[in-house]
This record gives structure tokens, C-alpha cells and sequence, in this order.
């Protein structure tokens, strides 16, 4: 959790985690943004339009007629050298899908923000991580916040990742959907941009520049092809370190500190949740109630889930007997059907003392995920050992028709 | 392109920022307009490529044949990528990022495929908008890089590897869609037709299209050896007889003014033109007929539009 001290002079507003988000492109000094409206993230496009229209923002907005268009002119814009921001949800993350790995293959420093939600068929605006999870392999390092704090640091904070010449890919932070993206919490941010911007210093990297010309986006033959794809390994891996610094440098900034992986009561916890995003404000009030009847249950939270940091998570969960993993995706087909139990399934693989695994599915299209739903989760697994079934395969919490026993 | 005073030939830039030793085919006048468009342009300009021939041929990595900074990123989204980079331009001239006093011009350059069909979204998004930026449609009347398939652009009776011409169906069964005037509509300061083969006529629309203020689109015919199957060496040829057969019209609307840039006094049947390629072998007269009249139909509105006669009646030699 973030630990609060003071460094730069800060002020504290109440934000949806979508303002939060705009007061964050403000700060980092953003030179264009082209987004395209869509439930949750309207209110970030609203905000930044009303900055720009006040003056107190200096970008340039283009309204985009789909975000097919929007990602591409940001791209666009990142090849001539600006900074640049976009944020999308759902259905426009997909439409931009063919997109995401043309801004990474290309190398370009863009930032999205994205409050997911669920996809259609059937259509539902509301929350789960099904849009995220599919832009898994995009090579985007992929942050997730959990509160509105969290969102505007975050959002700073990948400006200065994706720009870092020992990386220059992409970043997106995902956040949930309406239960942060329209929930206003209490936010602290900068009174004055300038120590932000001091943290975000302008670059030089390879641009569209008539002086310089350079030519981006070839064609590339199979000589080639594979060597450009290995530096962007090369650099996703290398995303593990710049994220970890830049956790540090961000902590010694605003006094706020983040890391890969967190955890709450994980120390003598014997059973362990994992989750992402908001649900984990629940699950720590889940573990302090069950805590407070002799339990001894813990809680982790991915902050990162791309690059996926394997070490700290195996280092922050492995004295677990149990490990419950629960995704709000779902992968369909796979028997283990959490994109994030699968990951973590495989990071286990090779290690000779790792807990029970179980990948739990719930949250789908924002069927609310309580405090109950975690204390119920907890005594479902304490009674099962390695040889049951629930082990073995995705559990489908909270569906009508379904029972876990 | 500051100051440039187009005359005559003469006048035109002997600088090449095209290099040769791309792989587009022989007797290919794509490279001939893209020639061209960068002698106009000169060294202070940035070019955003639509996926498509021109893109594929001209940079096999890890050569470049482009001497001024030129960016791909895909088929459907090069007016919207270009959008992007006039934005970015704008903004970081304001902050003083980069030299504010420069002016650089953007030029999209896309197939047909790229303009009248897939990217047709992100070309009306962009006019809409009104960036400062020339679009540039090389139009090979298919899609050529993935080996001759219809596009929105293929004329009537056009034989593609996607319109056969069989025993029922006779190649296309649509005229070109009117794309340059479907761009005017959206009221855009500059737009034209040229012709490669009008190569003075091309070049002053292009000098034209940079330098006006907001969108310009410059809609250029260009001859494929490959897709309409002739000899290399006719290229300029039938861009030529294009405009002599009216298949084709030399047009600009200049701020809202009308205007046919090459009258045509005598007109050729469509059958001279329509003969030297192999898309339209295996047409009955028939066929050629219906040709010879949506283009007598053409002529008649576009006269019409004018109000004189710039394209003539059609002359038997
Ligand atoms: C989204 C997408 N769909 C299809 C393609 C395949 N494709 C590449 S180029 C091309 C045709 C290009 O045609 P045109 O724009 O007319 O340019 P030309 O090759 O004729 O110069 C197609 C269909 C692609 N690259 N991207
Ligand atoms: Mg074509």
C-alpha cells in the first residue's frame, strides 16, 4: 500500500480515477491526445477538452472519428517527436487492436489509459477485464492501478517508462471500470506542474524530422524480421528494471511508493489471494475481518502484469500453503481459464515449493465481488486439499446456476 | 518548395529525393508521380505512406529509397496517422520545441484500396477536422500489391483475380466510385484529378495542394503494367489516352471554383484506350458500348457542371 510522505508540495481534490487521469496528461506536459468517446472513459476525454478549452492544458485534441483513429494519429504524433496520450475502453480497445502492436513494433513512447470493461456480445458497459487482458501479447507494458491516487501517479509515472531510451515501448494502465473510473475518492497532486515536468525531462529519441530523415515502418524480410522482434524481448524484459526504478524515483517524488507486487498480512498467512485493480480495497477489508476471527489469510495485489514480474511475485507469495488467484477474464477453453492464474501457474512451474494454485473466475461484467465473496472463497479452500478438483480447473464464482461445494 | 514558380518543365527541382533502385515494376508510373510530388515538395516534408505497393517496394529494410522522413504504420489509418503528425508539428512549434518559423508539409500518400475503400473512415475524418495536410491517391484502379483485386476504384467491365471475366459475370459490374468529388464534398479548400501523363498539369496541383490552407487531395491516375496488363513501355502512353478517351477528367475545384484543367476538343472512342490493356480482353462490343456510354453520360454532366463545352464530341479518325 501506498505509504504517505511529503515531498513535493501537493494538493488534495476529490477525483473520479477518469479525472484523475487528466489531471495527470496536464501535469506531464502531453502535446497531443486523439480519443473517441465510449463508456467508462468518456469523462477523461470530457476533462481534457475542458482543460484545453480553459487554457490550463497546452496539447493539441484531435477528435478522432474512432479509435482505430485515435491510436493511429497518436502514433503519428509520437513518430514526430511529441508526447502523447490516448484512453479508450472495451470495444475501443479492440478496434485499436491492430494498432497496439504497430505502436510497439514502431517503438513509440504512447501512453493509453484504459478503465475496462466487459465485451460484447452481449453488450455490457460495465466492469471486468476482458478488453485488458486481450492486448496480453501487444508488447505494451501494462500497469494496473487500484485507487484514483494510484491512477494519477501511475499515469506520470509511465510517461517517464515509456520514454526511457533503454525501452521506448508503449504503456497502458488499466483501472476498473466505474467502480473507480466514476467513484471519486481523495487524490493528492502536484500544486505546481513544474517539479512533474522536471521528472518527465524531454528526450531526444529517432523522429520524423526533415533535418534527420528517417525512414519508419518498412517492410522487413525474414533476414530481418526476427532480430527487430527479439530487441522488442530484449526491451520488454529490460521494462521489468526501468518499472522498478521508476517506482523508486516516483516515490521520492511525490512520496507515494509502488511496486510490481504488493501485498497486505502476507507475512504468516497461510492462505493468500491474488487480484488486480480495485477489488483489492475489498479483498484487504475481507482479510482484516477474517483476520480479525484468528484466520491467518493474506492479500496480494499485480501492479504489473507486463512485463510480468515473476521473481517478486514468487518471492511474495511462495511461504503460502494456498494461493487464490482471481481473474476477472476469462480465457475461454482453457481449463485454467484466468489469464493471470495461468501466468502465475507457470511462474510456479519450476520452483520446488510452491502453494496450491487455484484461479477462481469472478467479477464478470460487474457482478459485484463483496467482502463476503472473499471470506466465502477463503473457507471454501481451507477445506480442500491437493487432490480436489477445484484445483484442477477454473471455479466460476457468482454464476446462477453454478455451485462450489 | 518555398518559392517554387512552376512555368514550364524547366522550372522543376533537379533534385531527386526519390532514389531508384526500388523494387517497383518496370515501367511503372507510380514512382514517376512519387517523383515528382517530392521534386514539388522538396526536403522539408514528411510523407505517411498507406500500406499498399508504393509503400511495399520502395522500403525493403534495411534499404530506403526515401530521402525525406517517411512513415508506414498501416493500410486503412494513414490520413488519421497523418492527422497526428500536424497536430504534433502544431503543438511543438507553439512550445518552442522545435523550430517554430519552419513550415513542413505533410503528404499522405495511399492506393486506392487505402483511400476509397478501407481507409475511406479516417480520409473524412481527416477533411472533417481540416488538418493542413496534402492526400495524395496514386489510383492503379485495384488492389495491386496483394495481386489485382477489385477495389471501390475498378472501372466498369474491369477484369481483376476477384472479377473474372466469365460466361455470366463481365469483369466489375460497378463504375469507379466518384471519390474525388465525394472528397469536395466535405468542402475541403483544394481538390483535383490529374494525370501522370500531364505531368505539368499534375505538378502545379500538387505545388497548388501545398500551399493552400487545410486538407487538399490530389487524386492521380496511374497506369499499372501488372494489374491492367500492357506493355511496360505504354504506361504514359494510356495515362494519356485516358484523358483523350474521357475515361478520364483533368479536373480541380479551387475554394469552391469548378474548373476542367485539360480540354479535350476531340474525343476518342473508349475502344482506343480499352484495347492496348489485357484487364478488358474478352469484352463484346457490346460490353464497350455500355463503357462508351456511362463516359458519354460523364462528359454531358461534367460540361453541364462547367457550362461550356471543354470535352469535346466524340471523333471517329
Ligand atoms: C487491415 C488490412 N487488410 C488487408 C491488408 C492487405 N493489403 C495490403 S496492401 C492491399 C491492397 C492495397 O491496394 P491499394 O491501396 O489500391 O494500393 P496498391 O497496392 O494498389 O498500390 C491489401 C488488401 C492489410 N495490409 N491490412
Ligand atoms: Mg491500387
Amino acid at each position: 500500500m501506498a505509504v504517505q510522505r511529503l515531498v513535493v508540495e501537493q494538493v488534495r481534490l476529490a477525483l473520479s480515477s477518469n479525472q484523475a487521469v487528466a489531471y495527470a496528461v496536464r501535469d506531464a506536459d502531453v502535446d497531443v491526445v486523439a480519443a473517441y468517446p465510449i463508456t467508462p472513459q468518456t469523462t477523461v476525454m470530457e476533462k481534457i477538452s475542458e482543460m484545453i478549452a480553459n487554457g490550463e492544458m497546452d496539447a493539441e485534441l484531435i477528435h478522432v472519428e474512432s479509435e482505430h483513429s485515435a491510436l493511429s494519429a497518436v502514433v503519428g504524433a509520437s513518430a514526430a517527436g511529441a508526447r502523447v496520450f490516448t484512453a479508450t475502453s472495451s470495444q475501443g480497445l479492440e478496434l485499436m487492436h491492430e494498432i497496439l502492436h504497430i505502436a510497439s513494433g514502431l517503438r513509440l513512447p504512447v501512453v493509453m489509459a484504459v478503465p475496462t470493461r466487459a465485451l460484447s456480445a452481449p453488450i455490457s458497459i460495465w466492469n471486468d477485464y476482458s478488453d485488458l487482458m486481450n492486448t496480453r501479447d501487444t508488447s505494451w507494458v501494462t500497469l494496473i492501478a487500484s485507487t484514483a491516487q494510484e491512477v494519477y501517479d501511475t499515469v506520470i509515472e509511465a510517461f517517464r517508462i515509456a520514454e526511457d531510451p533503454r525501452i521506448l515501448l508503449p504503456v497502458m494502465i488499466g483501472y476498473d471500470g466505474f467502480a473507480m473510473s466514476h467513484t471519486y475518492e481523495p487524490v493528492y497532486i502536484a500544486k505546481s506542474p513544474e517539479r512533474i515536468r522536471e521528472f518527465l525531462p524531454r528526450r531526444d529519441r529517432v523522429k520524423l524530422d526533415p533535418n534527420r530523415p528517417v525512414t519508419m515502418g518498412t517492410i522487413t524480410p525474414p533476414e530481418w524480421y526476427y532480430e527487430l522482434k527479439y530487441q522488442q524481448v530484449v526491451a520488454m524484459n529490460e521494462a521489468l528494471k526501468v518499472v522498478k526504478e521508476t517506482d523508486k524515483l516516483l516515490g521520492e517524488l511525490l512520496g507515494r511508493d509502488y511496486e510490481p507486487v504488493e501485498t497486505y498480512m502476507m507475512d504468516d498467512a497461510e492462505i493468500g489471494f491474488l487480484v488486480y485493480g480495485g477489488v483489492y480495497g475489498t479483498l484487504v477489508e475481507a482479510i482484516d475481518t477474517m483476520r480479525s476471527k484468528g484466520f491467518r489469510v493474506g492479500a496480494a495485489r499485480l501492479r504489473l502484469w507486463r512485463p510480468f514480474p515473476v521473481e517478486d511475485l514468487v518471492e511474495k507469495t511462495r511461504n503460502l500453503e494456498k494461493l487464490i488467484v482471481v481473474d476477472r477474464a476469462i480465457s475461454y477453453g482453457a481449463r485454467i481459464a484466468g489469464p493471470v492464474a495461468l501466468e502465475v501457474i507457470s511462474a510456479y512451474y519450476y520452483e520446488d515449493d510452491a502453494p496450491l494454485i487455484a484461479s477462481v473466475i469472478a467479477g464478470i461484467g460487474q457482478r459485484t465481488i463483496t467482502e463476503d465473496d472473499f471470506v466465502k472463497l477463503a473457507e471454501v479452500y481451507m477445506r480442500k486439499g491437493r487432490d480436489s478438483p477445484l484445483y484442477r480447473e477454473s471455479i466460476y464464482w457468482g454464476v446462477r446456476g453454478v455451485e462450489v461445494k | 518548395m518555398a518559392g517554387l514558380r512552376l512555368r514550364s518543365i524547366k522550372d522543376l527541382p533537379r533534385e531527386e529525393l526519390f532514389n531508384p533502385g526500388h523494387g517497383l515494376c518496370a515501367g511503372c508510373t507510380a514512382s514517376t508521380i512519387v517523383r515528382h510530388l517530392l521534386k514539388i515538395a522538396g526536403r522539408n516534408t514528411i510523407v505517411v505512406n498507406a500500406t499498399g505497393c508504393v509503400e511495399v517496394s520502395t522500403t525493403m529494410y534495411p534499404y530506403t529509397s526515401w530521402k525525406v522522413p517517411w512513415l508506414h504504420v498501416a493500410f486503412e489509418n494513414a490520413a488519421a496517422v497523418a492527422s497526428g503528425v500536424e497536430a504534433a508539428l502544431k503543438a511543438m512549434s507553439r512550445k518552442g520545441l522545435i523550430d517554430p518559423s519552419k513550415r513542413i508539409n505533410i503528404i499522405v500518400l495511399a492506393g486506392d484500396g487505402g483511400t476509397y475503400d478501407i481507409g475511406f473512415q479516417a480520409l473524412s475524418g481527416m477533411l472533417e477536422r481540416g488538418h493542413k495536410l496534402m492526400y495524395v491517391l496514386y489510383d492503379n484502379e485495384a488492389y495491386m500489391n496483394t495481386g489485382i483485386q477489385r477495389s471501390g476504384s475498378t472501372p466498369l467491365h474491369a477484369w481483376t483475380t476477384t472479377t473474372p471475366i466469365g460466361k455470366v459475370m463481365r469483369g466489375k459490374l460497378q463504375p469507379k466510385k466518384p471519390i474525388a468529388e465525394i472528397v469536395a464534398a466535405h468542402r475541403i479548400p483544394y481538390v483535383a484529378t490529374t494525370n501522370v501523363a500531364h505531368f505539368m498539369d499534375m505538378d502545379k496541383k500538387f505545388l497548388k495542394g501545398l500551399q493552400v490552407e487545410g486538407p487538399s487531395f490530389i487524386h492521380v491516375l496511374q497506369p499499372c503494367t501488372a494489374g491492367w496488363k500492357f506493355d511496360p513501355r505504354y504506361g504514359i502512353k494510356l495515362a494519356r489516352l485516358a484523358t483523350e478517351t474521357a475515361m478520364w477528367i483533368n479536373w480541380e475545384m479551387d475554394h469552391g471554383s469548378f474548373k476542367v484543367t485539360v480540354r479535350v476538343p476531340k474525343r476518342k472512342h473508349v475502344r482506343h484506350y480499352l484495347k492496348l490493356q489485357g484487364r478488358f480482353k474478352g469484352l463484346t462490343e457490346d460490353d464497350i458500348e455500355e463503357i462508351q456510354k456511362y463516359v458519354d453520360a460523364e462528359v454531358e454532366r461534367i460540361n453541364k457542371l462547367v457550362g461550356a463545352q471543354v470535352i469535346g464530341p466524340l471523333v471517329e479518325d
